[in-house]
C-alpha cells in the first residue's frame, strides 16, 4: 500500500539510510581493533533497509535491492566457508588465517587480513536472514 | 596436519549451502546429496581406519593448540559414531527421495537435512563443551525446520512443545556452561577433566554435573522424554528416522562423553543418579511400547528403551560395560533408523497407522513383512544379529558389579521391545486383510489402470528406492551381528579410551 503523504519521513529517511549504511561500513571495518564487525555492521545495513519499508513500502526495498535475500544468505555463508576452507589449499589446519601489509592507492600501508573474508561472509549471513524475516512476515497476509 | 577430521562436517555444510542456490531443481539436489552421502561414508571410514592405526587424532582449528583454540578430536568412540551415522543418513536421505514428496523438497528440505548432519557430525568430533553446545544448536534449529517443514495440522501442534522443551534445555546447558567456566576456568574438554581432576570432583562440581545430566537427559531423552513420543509421531518418517537415529544418540553421546571424561571423579554419586534414571527410562518405555497400538507411539517408545540401555551401561562403567556402551550405541544408531524406514514402509503399504486396521500385509509384501521380522530380532538381542554382543557386554558388567535389579530391568525391557515388534508383526502381516482395506484396493486397483504410466512408473521406482534404503541399513544390522568379532576388535579400542580418560587428555594437549 503506497503512502504518499508520509513526506517528512520520506524525505528524512531518504539522507539518513545513507548514514546508517555509511555507519555500517565504518564498523565493519573497524571491527578487528575496535567494537563493531560483521554481525552488527549486518544488523545495521539491514535496519537501513528496514527504514526504507516503513517510510516507503517492501516493494521500494524490493526496487532498491532487487536480489532475492534468501540467495544473499547461501553467498554469504559461501563466501565465510571460503575464509575458513582457504586454508586446506596451502597445508595449514582449518580456519587458519594470515594477514599482511598492503601498500594501496588511497588509504597507503594498510593491515589486509583474511579474517575480513570470513566477516563478509557473517555480515552477508546476517543481512540476508534479517531481511528474510522481515520481508516474509510484512509480506504475510 | 589432521585436516581429514573436519571434513565430515565441512562436506554436508558447503552442500547445504550449494543446496540453497537451486531449490526447484529437486533432480540435481539429490543427486548432489548422493554423492555427498557417499562420500562421508568413505571419508568417515578412513578416519576409523587411521584412528585404528595411529590413535587418537587431533585437528587444532587455526593452529591455536589447545586449551587456547578449539579441538576435534577423533578417539575411536566418536569416528565409529561417525561412520554410523553416515551410513544412516546416507540410507535416509534415499529414503527421502522416495517418501519426502515434492513439496518439501522445494522448501529446502535437503539444505535442512544436510545441516542436521552438519550438527550431528561435529557434536561428535568436538572437544570444546562450548563448540558442542553450537553443533547442538545447529542440529536443533535444523531439527526445528524438519519438524515444522510441511505444515500439517499434527505438526504445528507439536512443533511448539518441541521448540520449548529444546530452547528451555539449551538455555540451561548455556548456563551449565557458565557456572563451570566459572568453577574452572576452562572450556577443553581434556583441560577441564584436567583441572577437575586436581581440584578433586565434589560440592559444587557435582552440582554442575547433575545440571548438565539434566540437560544432556531432556535431548536424550533419558527419563525427561514427556516430549519425545508427541513430537517424533508428527513429521514424515523419513525425518523421523532422522530422529529416532541420531537426535537421541547425540544426546547420549554427551552424556556419555562428559560422564566419562570430565565428571568422572565421583561415580557413586553421578553414576548413581544415571543408574536410577536408565533404570525409569527402561520401564517406562518399556510399558509405553507394550500399551499403545498404533505404530509411531510403539516406534517412539522403543527408541527410549534403547536410551535407557546405554545409560544403564554407563552407569555400570566397568571396561566390559564401556565397550558394550559403544557397540551398543553403533547397533542402536543403524537399527533405530532401520526401524521407522520399515514403519514408514508398513503405513504406507496399510494406509493407516493403527494396528486395528491392518492384516494380511504378508500376502502383498512378504519382503517388507520378513525385513521387519529381523529387525525385531535384532532390537530384541537374538545372536546372530547386531544387537546381541552390546546388550550381553552391558548385562554381564551389571552382573559383576552386582546390579542384579537393573540387569534384570535391562533384560526385561528387551522382552517388552520383542513383544510390541512382534504384537506388530503379527497383526499387521498374518491374519486375514480387513474387508474395508480390501475394498479399498479393490477400487483402486480399478483406478490403478486408468492411472497414466509415469505415475505407476514413479511408485514402482520409489518403493524401489525405500527397498534400496532398508536393505542397506539391513545389511548393516545382519553384517555387524555376524562380524562381531571384528567389529569387538574396534568397540574395546573405544572403550578404553572411556575407561582410561588419561589417554584422551594426553592426545589433546600434548597433541600433534
Amino acid at each position: 500500500m503506497p503512502r504518499g503523504s508520509d513526506v517528512f519521513l520520506q524525505n528524512i529517511s531518504k539522507i539518513v539510510v545513507f548514514i546508517i549504511l555509511a555507519f555500517a561500513l565504518y564498523l565493519f571495518f573497524t571491527g578487528h581493533g575496535s567494537p563493531g564487525g560483521g554481525f552488527i555492521a549486518g544488523l545495521m545495513s539491514a535496519g537501513a533497509l528496514l527504514l526504507l519499508a516503513l517510510a516507503y513500502d517492501i516493494e521500494t526495498v524490493r526496487k532498491v535491492v532487487p536480489i532475492d535475500f534468501k540467495i544473499v544468505t547461501a553467498v554469504g555463508l559461501l563466501i565465510a566457508l571460503c575464509g575458513g576452507t582457504g586454508s586446506l589449499l596451502f597445508g595449514e589446519p582449518f580456519l587458519k588465517h594470515a594477514f599482511g601489509y598492503f601498500q594501496l592507492p588511497l588509504l597507503g600501508e594498510t593491515e589486509l587480513h583474511t579474517a575480513l573474508i570470513f566477516d563478509l561472509g557473517v555480515y552477508l549471513a546476517v543481512v540476508g536472514v534479517t531481511m528474510t524475516i522481515l520481508l516474509t512476515i510484512g509480506e504475510d497476509n | 596436519m589432521n585436516n581429514l577430521l573436519v571434513l565430515p562436517v565441512l562436506l554436508p555444510m558447503v552442500i547445504a549451502v550449494f543446496l540453497m542456490f537451486f531449490r526447484k531443481k529437486v533432480e540435481l539436489q539429490r543427486v548432489i546429496g548422493l554423492i555427498g552421502g557417499i562420500a562421508n561414508v568413505l571419508i568417515a571410514g578412513m578416519i576409523v581406519l587411521r584412528v585404528r592405526s595411529e590413535g587418537i587424532q587431533t585437528l587444532q582449528f587455526g593452529g591455536w593448540s589447545p586449551p587456547y583454540g578449539i579441538v576435534f578430536v577423533a578417539d575411536m568412540f566418536a569416528a565409529l559414531l561417525v561412520l554410523a551415522v553416515s551410513i544412516t543418513g546416507l540410507a535416509v536421505l534415499i529414503y527421502s527421495f522416495a517418501s519426502i514428496g515434492r513439496e518439501r523438497e522445494e522448501h529446502y528440505y535437503y539444505t535442512f537435512f544436510h545441516f542436521l548432519l552438519v550438527g550431528v557430525y561435529g557434536s561428535f568430533m568436538t572437544g570444546d563443551i562450548f563448540n558442542l553446545f553450537v553443533f547442538f544448536e545447529v542440529m536443533l534449529i535444523s531439527s526445528y525446520a524438519l519438524i515444522t517443514l510441511g505444515g500439517d495440522k499434527k505438526q504445528l501442534r507439536e512443533a511448539p512443545k518441541y521448540l520449548l522443551v529444546n530452547i528451555l534445555s539449551s538455555t540451561l546447558f548455556v548456563a551449565s556452561v557458565a557456572y563451570l567456566y566459572a568453577a574452572v576456568g576452562t572450556l577443553n574438554m581434556a583441560h577441564l577433566s584436567q583441572r577437575i581432576t586436581e581440584a578433586g570432583q565434589g560440592g559444587v562440581l557435582n552440582v554442575i554435573a547433575v545440571l548438565f545430566l539434566i540437560v544432556f537427559s531432556l535431548k536424550a531423552g533419558l527419563f525427561l522424554f514427556f516430549w519425545l513420543p508427541g513430537a517424533y509421531g508428527a513429521p514424515p518418517f523419513a525425518v523421523r528416522a532422522l530422529f529416532g537415529a541420531l537426535l537421541t544418540k547425540v544426546g547420549l553421546y554427551a552424556i556419555v562423553r562428559t560422564f566419562t571424561l570430565i565428571f568422572s571423579g565421583d561415580p557413586s554419586f553421578t553414576h548413581g543418579w544415571i543408574a536410577g534414571m536408565a533404570a525409569a527410562t527402561m520401564i517406562l518405555g518399556g510399558i509405553g511400547a507394550v500399551a499403545y497400538r498404533d505404530i509411531p507411539r510403539i516406534l517412539n517408545y522403543n527408541v527410549l528403551i534403547g536410551v535407557g540401555f546405554v545409560a544403564f551401561g554407563l552407569s555400570v562403567s566397568t571396561r566390559d560395560a564401556l565397550d558394550g556402551v559403544v557397540f551398543y550405541m553403533l547397533h542402536d544408531i543403524l537399527s533405530k533408523g532401520l526401524m521407522f524406514v520399515l514403519g514408514g514402509m508398513l503405513i504406507a503399504a496399510a494406509k493407516t497407522d493403527r494396528l486395528d486396521g491392518m492384516g494380511g500385509l504378508m500376502r502383498r509384501r512378504p519382503g517388507l513383512g520378513w525385513m521387519f521380522f529381523i529387525l525385531a530380532l535384532a532390537l530384541t538381542g537374538i545372536p546372530p544379529l547386531s544387537g546381541f554382543a552390546g546388550k550381553v557386554l552391558i548385562v554381564r558388567g551389571g552382573l559383576e558389579e552386582g546390579m542384579l535389579a537393573l540387569s534384570l530391568v535391562a533384560l526385561a525391557s528387551s522382552l517388552l521391545t520383542l513383544y510390541s515388534l512382534v504384537k506388530i508383526f503379527r497383526e499387521a502381516f498374518w491374519g486375514t486383510e480387513p474387508e474395508v482395506q480390501q475394498e479399498a484396493e479393490a477400487i483402486q486397483g480399478r483406478k490403478s489402470k486408468k492411472i497414466s504410466k509415469e505415475i505407476k512408473k514413479k511408485r514402482t521406482f520409489d518403493a524401489g528406492l525405500a527397498n534400496v534404503s532398508a536393505v542397506l541399513l539391513l545389511a548393516f544390522v545382519i553384517g555387524i551381528g555376524l562380524a562381531s568379532n571384528s567389529v569387538y576388535g574396534f568397540a574395546s579400542q573405544a572403550g578404553e579410551t572411556l575407561a582410561n580418560p588419561i589417554f584422551y587428555i594426553e592426545a589433546v594437549l600434548k597433541g600433534e
